[in-house]
C-alpha cells in the first residue's frame, strides 16, 4: 500500500484514502460544442499511458475530498510529487526524486 | 517418559512436561516445546508423507519454514482440519492429532506410488504435452483426475469457526528475523529510544543459535544470550517483540505484511484468542535479518526418509534433544556438516562416515572430527542411497569414478552450503547481485529504505554478523531521529565459520545419468527434468521453472532454486548470472485466507444500509432485496400470497386507491450557492436558469461522450438552492462526478455540494387518493392542484416536523414524495399509513414500483440503459436543452456514431401471446429462421406481467426501433421462438390524465 501526500492536508496518508482519477492536464475546452471531431477524440479518448513519469489526478476521497495532481513513476510506482488542482504542470521535477537508495 | 531417540543430556526442553499426540491414528508421546517433527523423530518416525507426483515416501528434511516434505493435516475437530501444515513449524500440544497426506490406503503402502514406476510418463512438461488435446477434456476429464490423484491435503468442508484479527502498526525500525543478527540490530536501535518491532517466525528467538553449539556471546552460550536479550527488549516501552510471526510480503514504501500465529500451538485456545493476527506495518527503515537456508546434496534417491539437512539434524539434537538416527552418514561439500557430525558423535551417536566432495579441505572442524575418530573421505561422492521407507545405506565412490563401497546407515546428514534468504529483499524490488567467488546471490541494489544484515547479506561468521547488524540497527535508528545509543555492542567470544559448498547436481547425478536425484522435493523435480527442459528449448530460467514446476510449490523453492538454476546454467553452458534468478513473490510462506480476510466476513463483509422505515417493513413481513448496500422492501406478501400475487395486488391497489412506498434510498444532493443554477446548467442536459423556485424538472446527466450517466427529479427550493435526486445506486458516483467538475473544470462557480441521502427519509404516496391521505397531516402547504401542480415542491410541516413535499410521480398516478428528516421517517410513515387505511391504501415494494413505472414507460438508468444509450436513443430528446451553449456531454452527442442512423432505440414490446412474459436480457432477431449465429438487433431491458394492463409488457433496445412501430420481431428462446410486436413505451394511460386524476 502506497503512501500519498495530499497537498491540501499536507500529510502523507495511506493509499486506501485515495481514488485515482485518470491522467492530469487534459483541459476541457471553453468552447466544447465547437470542438472538431479530432480534438474531441484527443480530449476524451487518447491517453499517454507512459512507461515512466505520468501526471495524473487523484482524489483524497476519504479525507478532505479534494482532487489534486500527482507525478508518479509507473515503473517503480513511486510518487515523485503532488500538487494542487489548477497549478501548472511542474516544469522541473525534484532532484534525485526517482533514484534508488544506494547502500 | 523418554522416547527411543530422545537424549536426556541434550537439548533444552524440560523432560517432565510431556504431551501426547497422534499421527495417522497411532499414539505417541513428546515433550512440550517440541515441534511435531521433533516429536515424531524422537519416536523414530521418519516416514511422514508421500510426494506430490510420484508418491514417493518422504521424511523430514529440515527443521524450519523451508520444509518441502513433512506436510501434514492437523485435525482439531470437525471444522478445523488444516492441510499442508509443516510438521517442522507446528508446535506440539497435548492431544494434537495429525494425519499424513497424499497416500491411499496407508502411508507405508500407497497405490499412487505406481506413478514412481511409471515415471518416464511424468517427466518435465508432462502436463503440457499430455493434456493438450482435446481442449474440452480438460474440464471434464483431465483436471478432475489430476486433482484427485495429485492433491496435497484435503480442504476443510465446513465454515472456518475461528476468528482472526488485524492490526496496523507504525515503527521507526522493523527488524525481520530474530537470530543473532536481528537481535543485535534491534538492541542497537532500541537503545536509542526509537520505536522498534522485532519479528521472528519461530516460537523462540535465536535463529541458528538454536543449533550453533560453538557460539558464545557476552560470555554465555549463544541461545542463552538471545533469550536474555529478548527479555530485555520485551521490557522496553518502545519495542514490540513478536514471536511466531512471519513476514510474508514486502510491499511499496516499507509496508510489510506479517502473520502472527496466536493460538495454533495451544491445546485449548478458547474463543477469546484469534487464531492468527495480521500485522500491516509501515516502517521508516526495515532491517532484513532473515538468515540463510541450507541446501541439500543432489544425488540418487536423496529423498529417502532419514536423509536430511545437516543443520536440521543439529537443531533436533541441540535444541530438542533428539537424535535423528543411531548410525548416521554425512555427505557434504562444506564445513558446516562437520559440526553436526561432531555434536552427534559427542552425544553418543555413531557417525559411520563423513563423505566430503572436496579434495583436501582443512580447518578446525575437520581436525576436531578426525580427533573424535570419525572416518572422513575426501574427494568422494555418495552416488546413491539405499532403502525405501527409510534410508538403509549410502554408496560411496571416488568423485571421478572408481570402486563403489556401500556403508550401512539409518540417516544421512547433508549440506551443499547455505543460500542467503533474499526473498524479502527481492520482494522489496531490490536487485540481487551474484558473487562469483562465493556462488551466492546477495542483496545488490536497494529500492527501498532497508538494509540486509548477517547471513541473508552473505556475511559469514557470528562476529562479523553481530558487528554488521549492530551498526545497521544503530544507523537505522539515527536516520529515524533516534538519540545517540548508550548501549554496548554484544561481544562475540566464540563462533563458527563455514566455507562455501556447491551448487547443482553432485557427481553420480550428472548429465549422463538417469537417476532420480531430487532438486525440488515438494514438486518432485529431478536434475534430469531440468536438463530435459533445456534440451527441449527452454532458455530462460523462468521458462525452465514453469516447464518443470521447479520452485513452484508452496515452499517456493527455498531449498531448490539455486540447484535448479545451476543445473540449467551448466546444461546451457552459460554462467549462472546470465541465466538469471527467478522472481521471488509474496507470500514467503503460505498465508491462510482467514488472516487476510480477518473480520471482513459474513455480516461484516460489506456494510448493510437500512432506511428509517426498515423496521416497519420488517414487522409487516416484507421480503427484502439487496440494492447495492441497501436492503429494500421488495414486496409485502399477505398470508397465502406468493410474490406474483402480492405484486399484482400492490400494483392494482396503487392505481385504484393509493400506495405507500419507501423511497428513502434515492440519492439526494443539495446544490447550493449563487452559481447553483449555472452549475446545474453545465451538469445536466436540461435548462435550469428559468425553472422557478417551487418547481421540479426531470434531469438527465451525461458523461462527456454523450451517454446517459444518471437521471432524477430536481426541485428548485430557492433561486440558489436545488434538491437533486439520483438513482439509488448512482448517488456516490454522481456526487464524485459533480465534485470533479466543480473542483477542477468549473472552480470559478460559487457552489457547495452536500450529500443529503441519509438526512431525508422519503415516503412516496401515489394513487388517486394520495392527496386525501396526506392533506390532513400537512401544515402550511396549499395542497390544491392550482397551488401545488404536478412537478412542484413546497417546504412546510407534516405531523409537526419539517418536510420538503414534492408533487411528482414515478407511477403515472397523482403522487407525492414526502421528504422528512430521517429521524422522523418511521413516525411520519406510520401516521401516513394510519390515514391510508381510511382510503384503502397499501404498502408496495420495489417490484411493484418497477412494474408501475414500466407501465408508463419510465426508464431506469442502468437497467434500460447500459452506458451506450443517448437521450435520443431513450426517447428523451425533449430533455436536452437545444439552445444551451454548453453542458457536459454536449459535444459527445454530436459525434458521428451518435447521430448515425440505425442506433438502438428504446421501444415497447408486446408479446403476441399476452400471457407470455419475456426474459430480461433476451435477444431479439428479425428472422427466426436464419442460420445460427443469428444477427441480433437488440435485447429486452425490462419485462413484467402487468395486472393493470391484463398482459405482459416489456421495454427493449432495438436497432432503428422507432421506425419499426407495429413490426413483428422474434425472441428465440431454448423452448421456442416468441413473437413480439414493436410498440410505444407507454402501456397505460397514454394521455397522462391520471397524473391529476
Ligand atoms: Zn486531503
Amino acid at each position: 500500500m502506497l503512501l500519498i501526500r495530499c497537498p491540501y492536508c499536507e500529510e502523507e496518508r495511506p493509499e486506501l484514502e485515495f481514488r485515482n482519477a485518470g491522467e492530469a492536464h487534459i483541459a476541457r475546452s471553453a468552447n466544447m460544442a465547437g470542438e472538431s471531431d479530432d480534438d474531441f477524440e484527443k480530449f476524451f479518448f487518447i491517453r499517454s499511458n507512459p512507461k515512466g513519469i505520468i501526471y495524473e489526478r487523484w482524489r483524497h476521497m476519504h479525507g478532505c475530498a479534494r482532487f489534486f495532481n500527482a507525478v508518479r513513476d509507473t515503473v517503480t510506482d513511486k510518487f515523485i510529487m503532488t500538487y494542487k488542482a489548477g497549478e501548472p504542470k511542474p516544469s522541473k521535477l525534484p532532484k534525485n526524486s526517482n533514484e534508488v537508495v544506494a547502500k | 517418559m523418554s522416547s527411543a531417540f530422545r537424549i536426556p543430556s541434550a537439548g533444552r526442553l524440560s523432560q517432565v512436561r510431556t504431551a501426547r499426540f497422534s499421527f495417522d491414528g497411532q499414539s505417541y508421546t513428546g515433550i512440550e516445546g517440541d515441534t511435531l517433527a521433533s516429536a515424531l523423530l524422537a519416536n523414530g518416525v521418519h516416514l511422514v508423507g508421500r510426494s506430490f507426483k510420484y508418491h514417493r515416501p518422504r521424511g523430514v528434511l529440515s527443521a524450519g519454514a523451508e520444509e518441502p516434505n513433512a506436510l501434514v493435516q492437523i485435525v482439531r475437530d470437525d471444522a478445523r482440519k488444516t492441510p499442508n501444515v509443516r510438521a517442522t513449524v507446528q508446535e506440539l500440544y497435548d492431544g494434537l492429532a495429525a494425519n499424513s497426506q497424499n497416500r491411499w490406503p496407508s502411508l507405508s503402502f500407497d497405490v499412487g506410488a505406481v506413478n514412481d514406476l511409471a515415471s518416464p510418463l511424468f517427466s518435465a512438461g508432462f502436463y503440457y504435452k499430455t493434456f493438450m488435446w482435446p481442449k474440452a477434456a480438460w474440464k471434464s476429464l483431465y483436471e478432475p483426475k489430476i486433482r484427485e490423484a495429485a492433491g496435497l491435503g484435503v480442504s476443510p468442508d465446513k465454515p472456518d469457526p475461528d476468528h482472526y484479527s488485524s492490526r496496523y502498526a507504525h515503527c521507526d525500525v522493523l527488524v525481520l528475523g530474530g537470530g543473532a543478527a536481528g537481535i543485535a540490530a534491534a538492541l542497537a536501535a532500541a537503545e536509542t529510544g526509537v520505536r522498534v518491532i522485532l519479528a521472528d517466525e519461530q516460537a523462540e528467538f535465536g535463529g541458528s543459535l538454536r543449533f550453533e553449539s560453538g557460539a558464545k556471546i557476552d560470555g554465555q552460550g549463544g541461545f542463552a544470550w538471545a533469550q536474555a536479550a529478548i527479555a530485555k527488549l520485551s521490557a522496553m516501552d518502545n519495542v514490540r517483540v513478536l514471536s511466531r510471526t512471519t513476514a510474508f510480503g514486502y510491499y511499496a514504501q516499507n509496508f510489510v505484511g506479517l502473520v502472527e500465529r496466536v493460538s495454533d500451538h495451544l491445546k485449548a485456545p478458547g474463543h477469546d484468542l484469534p487464531r492468527e493476527r495480521l500485522w500491516q506495518v509501515r516502517a521508516k527503515c526495515v532491517v532484513l535479518a532473515s538468515g540463510a537456508i541450507e541446501r541439500h546434496m543432489v544425488f540418487a534417491n536423496n529423498d529417502r526418509p532419514g536423509i536430511m539437512l545437516a543443520g536440521a539434524a543439529r537443531t533436533f539434537l541441540n535444541h530438542y534433544g533428539v537424535a535423528v538416527g543411531r548410525n548416521v552418514g554425512v555427505y557434504t561439500a562444506n564445513d558446516s556438516a562437520y559440526a553436526a557430525a561432531i555434536d552427534l558423535k559427542k552425544a553418543g551417536v555413531n557417525v559411520a562416515a563423513i563423505v566430503d566432495l572436496r579434495d583436501n579441505p582443512t580447518g578446525p572442524v575437520i581436525d576436531e572430527a578426525r580427533a573424535l575418530g570419525i572416518e572422513i573421505n575426501f574427494g568422494r561422492a555418495v552416488i546413491r542411497a539405499g532403502g525405501k521407507l527409510r534410508v538403509s545405506s549410502m554408496t560411496v565412490q571416488p568423485k571421478n569414478g572408481g570402486g563403489e563401497r556401500t556403508i550401512p546407515v539409518d540417516a544421512i546428514l547433508m549440506s551443499a552450503g547455505w543460500t542467503p534468504s533474499v526473498h524479502l529483499f527481492s520482494q522489496s524490488r531490490g536487485k540481487v547481485a551474484f558473487n562469483d567467488e562465493t556462488k551466492r546471490f546477495v542483496p545488490g541494489t536497494y529500492a527501498q529504505d532497508c538494509v540486509s544484515v548477517g547471513a541473508c547479506n552473505g556475511t559469514d561468521g557470528l562476529s562479523a554478523t553481530v558487528d554488521e547488524a549492530y551498526a545497521a540497527g544503530a544507523k537505522a535508528a539515527r536516520d529515524a531521529g533516534g538519540k545517540t545509543a548508550k548501549g554496548t555492542k554484544p561481544k562475540v567470544d566464540g563462533s563458527e565459520n563455514w566455507s562455501r559448498g556447491m551448487l547443482g547436481a553432485a557427481p553420480g547425478a550428472g548429465p549422463d545419468t538417469t537417476v532420480k536425484a531430487f532438486v525440488d522435493f515438494q514438486n518432485d523435480v529431478t536434475a534430469k527434468d531440468i536438463r530435459q527442459a533445456v534440451h527441449e528449448g527452454m532458455r530462460s530460467i523462468e521458462h525452465v521453472k514453469r516447464f518443470t514446476t521447479n520452485g513452484m510449490a508452496t515452499d517456493q523453492g527455498k531449498t531448490s532454486n539455486m540447484h535448479g538454476l545451476a543445473i540449467a546454467a551448466e546444461t546451457l553452458g552459460k554462467p549462472i548470472p546470465e541465466v538469471g534468478l527467478t522472481t521471488f513473490r509474496a507470500p514467503y510462506t503460505p498465508v491462510t485466507f482467514g488472516a487476510i480476510v480477518s473480520h471482513a466476513r459474513g455480516p461484516l463483509f460489506d456494510p448493510t444500509r437500512k432506511t428509517a422505515i426498515h423496521p416497519w417493513a420488517e414487522a409487516q413481513g416484507a421480503v427484502f432485496e439487496d440494492v447495492g448496500q441497501w436492503k429494500r422492501a421488495w414486496y409485502f406478501p399477505k398470508a397465502g400470497e406468493d410474490m406474483h400475487a402480492a405484486v399484482d395486488r400492490e400494483c392494482v391497489a396503487v392505481r385504484t386507491n393509493a400506495g405507500l412506498f419507501d423511497a428513502s434510498t434515492l440519492g439526494k444532493i443539495e446544490v447550493v450557492g449563487p452559481d447553483a443554477a449555472k452549475f446545474m446548467e453545465l451538469l445536466y442536459t436540461n435548462p435550469w436558469e428559468k425553472l422557478e423556485p417551487g418547481r421540479c424538472r426531470y434531469g438527465i446527466m451525461l458523461r462527456e461522450d454523450g451517454f446517459i450517466y444518471d437521471d432524477g427529479v430536481v426541485g428548485r427550493l430557492a433561486p440558489d438552492r436545488f434538491h437533486v435526486t439520483t438513482t439509488t445506486g448512482g448517488a456516490p458516483r454522481v456526487m464524485n462526478h459533480m465534485e470533479d467538475y466543480l473542483q477542477t473544470e468549473f472552480p470559478h462557480l460559487n457552489v457547495w455540494l452536500t450529500s443529503i441521502t441519509e438526512q431525508w427519509a422519503v415516503i412516496a404516496v401515489q394513487g388517486p387518493k394520495s392527496r386525501d391521505i396526506i392533506a390532513p397531516l400537512v401544515e402550511g402547504i396549499d395542497m390544491s392542484d392550482e397551488a401545488l401542480p404536478h412537478m412542484s415542491v413546497r417546504e412546510g410541516k407534516i405531523c409537526g416536523v419539517p418536510t420538503r413535499l414534492f408533487r411528482m410521480s414515478f407511477t403515472g398516478e397523482r403522487g407525492f414524495e414526502v421528504n422528512v428528516p430521517a429521524d422522523y421517517g418511521q413516525a411520519v410513515w406510520e401516521a401516513l399509513w394510519a390515514e391510508g387505511q381510511k382510503h384503502g391504501a397499501t404498502a408496495y415494494g420495489t417490484e411493484a414500483m418497477h412494474v408501475l413505472r414500466a407501465e408508463k414507460g419510465y426508464i431506469i438508468v442502468g437497467q434500460d440503459t447500459d452506458g451506450t444509450v443517448t437521450p435520443n436513443d431513450a426517447g428523451l430528446d425533449w430533455a436536452v436543452g437545444k439552445k444551451k451553449a454548453d453542458f457536459v456531454g454536449i459535444r459527445g452527442l454530436t459525434r458521428p456514431d451518435l447521430v448515425a442512423k440505425g442506433r438502438k432505440q428504446l421501444v415497447g414490446l408486446k408479446t403476441k401471446d399476452p400471457k407470455v412474459v419475456l426474459e430480461e436480457g433476451a435477444q431479439i432477431v428479425e428472422d427466426p429462421k436464419q442460420a445460427i449465429p443469428m444477427k441480433m438487433i437488440g435485447h429486452v431491458t425490462s419485462s413484467y406481467w402487468s395486472q393493470n394492463c391484463g398482459r405482459s409488457i416489456a421495454l427493449a433496445l432495438v436497432a432503428g426501433g422507432r421506425d419499426r412501430m407495429g413490426d413483428t420481431l422474434y425472441v428465440p428462446m431454448p423452448n421456442g421462438v416468441i413473437e413480439v410486436e414493436v410498440t410505444g413505451m407507454v402501456f397505460f394511460d397514454e394521455t397522462g390524465g391520471r397524473l391529476n386524476g
